[in-house]
């Protein structure tokens, strides 16, 4: 793999690192092993913890993957990697 | 005009939409039939996968096992969307720039072995038929409720429908049917859902009404339920019931086995480019949260719903002959049960169950259902009644969870238009899943048996007749298995997650981020990994699900550091990517071709058309 090709992966691994580590606090962290402590938290009538289980970790998903496209495109284009 | 009439026009009228879609989008090419000619807008690809993905299960029992189960229910919410997150950063796009037309193709390429080819064949069909089944079975069962014709004129019905689009029009016609059925079945989970939420909260996104104060001023709605929940003996709907350990593992587990199922991730080879394969991950994500964050307001508010209206204002119980009529409709269909315990004529819900096990209605000479004083349906097989602790009287119904989505529009007393939406929704869930998975079957059997391995040397005609020969086979089996479902037809949900988690999803993901694993090493891997996973779920669910063969008793108590059998794909997962590391470091390194293969699809620079070899 030639220097750019490896740097290029390196970013690569090191942007889904950051975002998995998010994935995994909001839905295991969160919404399971945290729950009890969340849920003392209040937003309206839904214990932080349990909405972070049942909405909170859905919501951050989609932003994770959109932010990760974005990201991606941006470094396909700086390493000239990218498509066309 | 009466309900039945408003079901016929638009099952009717969905149909119709379906075949015309079919005769439009014919495919002529052996591209087009498996990847769609790799044409796809990203955002229609996720629509379509989002109706793929969203299965008769989603539809019908998510919301009842939220209403039934409460916060432990998060572990589907979770595990059925997270694993996009994987797929998208982790499989999606490498798969896409690799270019070619199926999952087991891939792994045959990449670990340069017919034998790996093979086995991912055989995982792919277990998985998918699996999954078929219990969609024809919902196909049947939908048909029956809401158009009274038998269970299995609407598998035939269901199975000629998919026959027309799938066979005619492959991945093209079936891409196009999806986004019609998402579109069908996302209003009809909807609609229900938003009148719901005004009725009991006054506010009409179902996303909020699950943290706002009830309309009638009796605090928030979560924790009234929990009150009302606990003053009948039910543990409080938001606390947690199993343990951390097996709530994580099954989360995980799901959500690897969904980035691992087949016929999701061919959905992203019909996407022209590999950004394109990236956003569309996203994009399906938006499709199916629309629906499952929703279903948590439709869970707790049916849960509500459903107590307040059988035990009454004054919580004491309601006259069965004082109950609305969807009470009594729906005991018609058997997912509704009423044995009066205390003889007061009342009909009270609390813990515990009315009857041993499922209700047994008894039938009169002639065939029709026997009714007893209040005109109710006579069960054999009460329970013996007695209150549990911390209930303030016996439980005197049963509720089947599916009801939870069926007959909400019922409850909430909701137009007839929208029942009937609600009856095409069901069966537009149904149909879009078992079209996805009938072509990862039929594609796996033509491209990667006959053409990869029994014959190479057949034309593209050729092969192209095949995947119809194929498909149809596929249809037929599968209504035939969904008319006469083998006994273990609702265990094997966990078999097709387990498989998938525990032997494709490895085996891809080190395919791509491992340059080094070699064939003996995936190989190996996968078969420790789909091994032990059948293992731990034959010990507790019977060997080849063969009744009374299980090793111990399928009970919390006996489960190992207290995982349950579907939450092991996890662990058959971690056991795969061990074994293959440690094997592939003691055995020869991949030929030089093939690390230049890995490093090829690791760029997205160079991604060209679909070729077939």
């Amino acid at each position: 793999m030639s220097g750019s090709a490896s740097d290029y992966w390196k970013a690569n691994i090191r942007l889904v690192s950051i975002l998995l580590a998010i994935w995994f606090v909001v839905s295991y962290l969160f919404g399971i092993i945290l729950v009890d402590v969340l849920n003392q938290i209040q937003i309206g009538g839904v214990g932080l913890g349990f909405w972070f289980a049942q909405q909170g970790s859905i919501f951050t998903f989609l932003i994770l993957i959109f932010v990760y496209a974005k990201k991606m495109n941006a470094l396909d284009r700086k390493f000239n990697v990218h498509e066309d | 005009m009466d309900l039945q009439t408003w079901i016929y026009v638009f099952v009717g009228g969905t149909f119709l939409l379906y075949i015309g879609i079919a005769v439009w989008a014919r495919a002529s090419t052996t591209g087009e039939f498996y990847v769609a000619g790799k044409g796809v807008h990203p955002v229609a690809n996720g629509m379509a996968t989002a109706a793929d993905w969203m299965s008769a299960a989603s539809f019908i029992s998510m919301a009842g096992l939220i209403a039934f189960k409460g916060y432990d229910a998060s572990v589907y919410l979770m595990g059925w969307t997270g694993g996009y997150v994987l797929l998208a950063m982790l499989l999606a796009p490498y798969l896409r720039k690799f270019g070619k037309f199926t999952v087991p193709e891939f792994i045959g390429e990449r670990y340069y072995s017919q034998t790996a080819r093979v086995v991912a064949v055989i995982c792919l069909i277990v998985a998918s038929i699996t999954y078929v089944i219990g969609q024809m079975k919902g196909v049947g069962v939908a048909f029956g409720r809401f158009l009274e014709v038998d269970f299995e004129v609407g598998v035939l019905v269901g199975m000629s429908i998919v026959f027309i689009y799938a066979v005619l029009g492959g991945m093209k016609g079936i891409t196009y049917t999806q986004i019609a059925q998402y579109c069908v079945l996302i209003f009809a989970y909807t609609i229900p859902a938003i009148f719901i939420s005004l009725t009991l909260t006054g506010n009409p996104v179902p996303q909020l009404g699950l943290g706002s104060e009830l309309a009638d001023g009796s605090g928030y709605m979560l924790a009234k339920l929990d009150t009302v929940m606990m003053d009948l003996g039910f543990k409080a709907y938001t606390v947690q019931k199993g343990t951390s350990l097996n709530m994580v593992l099954l989360t995980l587990s799901l959500m690897i086995g969904t980035a691992g199922l087949p016929h999701v991730i061919i959905r992203f080879f019909t996407v022209p480019k590999v950004r394109d394969a990236r956003a569309s991950a996203g994009w399906a994500l938006v499709f199916i949260a629309i629906l499952y964050t929703t279903a948590p307001a439709v869970g707790s508010m049916a849960r509500l719903n459903m107590i307040n209206t059988v035990n009454g204002v004054d919580s004491q119980g309601t006259a069965y002959t004082d109950l609305p009529s969807w009470f009594k409709r729906w005991e018609n269909t058997g997912l509704l049960a009423w044995y009066d315990h205390n003889g007061d004529g009342k009909v009270q819900h609390a813990a515990g169950s009315a009857f041993k096990g499922k209700p047994k209605f008894v039938a009169n000479e002639d065939g029709s259902a026997k009714r007893g004083g209040y005109e109710e349906r006579v069960v054999s097989n009460p329970s013996d009644g007695g209150r549990k602790e911390g209930a303030p009287f016996a439980n005197e119904i049963y509720v089947d969870r599916d009801i939870m989505v069926l007959a909400n529009p019922e409850i909430a007393d909701l137009p007839f238009w929208v029942i009937a939406l609600v009856a095409a929704g069901g069966l537009a869930a149904a149909l879009s899943t078992a079209a996805g998975l009938l072509l990862a079957i039929s594609s796996a059997i033509s491209h990667d048996l006959l053409k990869g391995i029994l014959r190479p040397d057949i034309s593209e005609k050729q092969e192209l007749l095949a995947g119809r020969i194929a498909m149809a086979g596929a249809i037929v089996v599968a209504g035939y298995l969904g008319m006469n479902p083998p006994g273990f037809a609702a265990q094997v949900v966990a078999l097709a997650f387990g498989l998938a988690a525990s032997s494709i999803f490895p085996a891809l993901m080190m395919g791509i981020f491992y340059k080094k694993m070699n064939n003996t090493g995936a190989v190996a891997g996968m078969l420790a990994g789909l091994g032990s996973t059948l293992i731990y779920i034959f010990i507790y669910k019977g060997w080849f699900f063969i009744p009374e063969t299980n090793n111990l008793a399928n009970t919390a108590d006996n489960w190992v550091m207290g995982i349950q059998p579907e939450s092991f794909g996890a662990v058959g997962a971690l056991i795969n990517f061990v074994v293959a590391i440690v094997v592939s470091k003691v055995t020869a390194a991949p030929p030089e071709h093939i690390q230049h293969l890995v490093e090829d699809i690791r760029v997205p620079k160079g991604a060209g058309a679909a070729s077939s070899h």
